[in-house]
């Protein structure tokens, strides 16, 4: 049952970012161009409502379906990773127009080219996996 | 129908869906972070028997790959049903920037004649789709998240490392699509 709901979540989410267009290339570049407002609004909007709803969660102590309270896993404050890893993800970003999302709902609307994508962001992620010892932390 | 302009989900309806869905996840347990299933998959794989950072129990991350799964049904409804493969209505300006770099504007969300397969193995294919992807996996990792972990949710939640990875996400984008992506595209 939890499961499916996370698939129905699943579905309104790729149905949301194919609307809302932000799985097209084109809007991604014209978002680096700083040549419409659209993408700004998204993400914006996004993350002000977000702070509303967790805010709001943490006032009222809101819990999940376990039982356990909401939150947001608090991310690790690696700064010069989180730097570097962001800059070489936005190198990707630009080039394929595409984050990871878009990559898998660009596969559902019938784009299969995008697969050789995924296989390649799949194997960058192994690449990280094999030497993220070497890497400035 | 080929070359009908649609007008996209307005930003005030699109951004907050997404915050809902993070919301969503999170009273089911789970999380917003797409990128993280790169690692599930690679354990998935058994990856985790050579490389100690993928020797992790992947299957309590599993609700994330249905939740991905969805996402693709749901590009896929909105192919079949909502026309979402259309002219997308992107600025006038942006038109004649990509057009001086020979990308047409053409009826589709991405330009096929740059991501098609005939064009993987040319110089050009190969470093967008090829070198793009391993970019945008290596990347995500290294930073502990994308723009659904780190900008959304992260930022969301105020934790200042996501701050600092969306900074670098915009260096490298503007990077790119200013300085690099012309060079490539000359090749």
């Amino acid at each position: 049952m939890k499961l499916l709901k996370y698939f129905l979540f699943g579905i309104f989410f790729g149905m949301v970012l194919s609307q809302g267009e932000i799985i097209s290339w084109y809007r991604i570049q014209e978002m680096f161009r700083f040549q419409s407002f659209h993408m700004f609004g998204v993400i914006g909007s996004a993350i002000a409502t977000g702070i509303i709803l967790l805010q709001i969660t943490k006032k009222f102590g809101i819990k999940n379906i376990d039982g356990k309270p909401v939150e947001v896993v608090p991310k690790k404050k690696r700064y010069p990773a989180n730097f570097l890893g962001g800059l070489i993800f936005g190198l990707g970003w630009a080039m394929t127009g595409a984050c990871p999302g878009p990559i898998y709902i660009l596969i559902g609307n019938g784009f299969g080219i995008m697969m050789v994508v995924l296989m390649s962001a799949i194997f960058g992620a192994l690449l990280f996996g094999m030497i993220n010892k070497i890497l400035p932390e | 129908m080929d070359n009908q302009i649609f007008e996209p989900l307005p930003w005030y309806i699109a951004g907050p869906a997404i915050a809902i869905t993070m919301f969503g996840l999170l009273r089911l347990g789970g999380r917003l972070g797409i990128s993280s299933a790169f690692d599930t998959v690679c354990s998935m794989a058994g990856a985790g028997k050579f490389f100690p950072y993928f020797n992790f129990k992947w299957k309590e991350e599993m609700w994330n790959v249905v939740f991905i799964s969805g996402t693709i049904a749901g590009g896929f409804i909105s192919l079949r049903f909502f026309n979402s493969d259309h002219l997308v209505n992107i600025s006038e300006k942006t038109i004649t920037d990509l057009g001086n770099l020979g990308i047409i504007h053409s009826a589709h969300l991405l330009p096929v004649e740059l991501f098609n397969w005939n064009n993987l193995l040319t110089p050009k294919g190969l470093i967008l789709m090829v070198g793009g992807g391993i970019c945008v996996g290596f990347g995500t990792r290294y930073a502990g998240g994308c723009t659904s972990g780190h900008a959304i949710s992260g930022l969301a939640d105020l934790q200042l490392p996501s701050l600092v990875a969306v900074l670098g996400f915009f260096a490298g984008g503007l990077l790119m699509s200013h300085f690099l992506l012309p060079l490539i595209l000359n090749l």
